[in-house]
């Protein structure tokens, strides 16, 4: 679909926009309950944090990064384009500076993340 | 001119509700990019989530008002605008009246049993540190 449909990259900005707010939403669905957890199940709340410690889990973890930090970036950009309508003649370049943001505070993040599964040095904690 | 963006949603005509709504998706957006990312790279980035037990929460994380009242304010930024966006989705995919009718129902009920799950832990684990 969204090779063939020749929306261009509004259209993936959008598509984007959607499926990595479905994704935050669901996981704000599983945060909610997992902290209700350290009031109502402490023990069983300690099960559910060695899944996210785990290395799948801290995979999941940083998609849920990618998705927060994309959905950010480009709710700022649909801020910028709503209330100065002149700008979206530059709404590729927005779309394009968005994900120059991404990779710069991805990256580093990413890689923290990941560090004690491969026993890399952790730069930043 | 284009009077409106290339990935938001038109902007509702009309000034009632649908128009608020529409702001105030925009303004608990700006609120998240700050709390939401904030959270993230605090106890992501800064803090190792293995080390986010039970004792980190209640005797360091939760110990303190100012992370408890932040917290709170997330969550209710993320309810908002996470229920408001879901729903506008569901708006936009499911046409038959009792089919959409059904969603929404099940969505604002779901997203009250969150709002009540998160302000009572919130409110009620204990605080060592209270005075």
């Amino acid at each position: 679909m969204l090779l063939r449909y020749r929306g261009g990259e509004g259209m993936i900005a959008w598509a984007f926009h959607r499926i990595s707010g479905v994704a935050i939403w669901a996981f704000v669905l599983l945060h909610v309950v997992d902290i209700y957890l350290v009031g109502g199940n402490p023990e069983l709340y300690d099960e559910v944090l060695k899944v996210y410690a785990s290395f799948p889990g801290r995979i999941l973890e940083v998609l849920l990064g990618a998705a927060l930090l994309y959905h950010a970036l480009n709710g700022l950009r649909i801020i910028i384009m709503d209330f100065w309508p002149p700008l979206t003649r530059y709404h590729r370049a927005l779309w394009y500076g968005c994900w120059a943001i991404f990779i710069a505070v991805g990256l580093p993040v990413a890689y923290e993340i990941m560090a004690p599964v491969y026993g890399w040095p952790e730069f930043f904690r | 001119m284009m009077r409106y963006s290339r990935s938001g949603r038109p902007k509702p005509p009309g000034g009632g509700r649908e128009t608020a709504v529409w702001y105030l998706m925009r303004l608990s957006g700006l609120a998240l990019f700050v709390l939401a990312l904030a959270h993230y790279l605090i106890l992501h980035f800064v803090f190792d989530p293995a080390d986010q037990d039970v004792d980190f929460i209640t005797n360091e994380r939760w110990n303190q008002l100012f992370w408890r009242a932040f917290d709170w304010t997330l969550l209710m930024m993320v309810l908002f605008h996470g229920f408001m966006g879901v729903r506008t989705i569901i708006t936009d995919y499911a046409h038959r009246p009792r089919v959409r009718v059904a969603s929404l129902t099940a969505l604002y009920l779901l997203g009250a049993l969150l709002f009540v799950l998160g302000t009572n832990v919130v409110m009620t684990l204990p605080m060592p540190g209270a005075p």
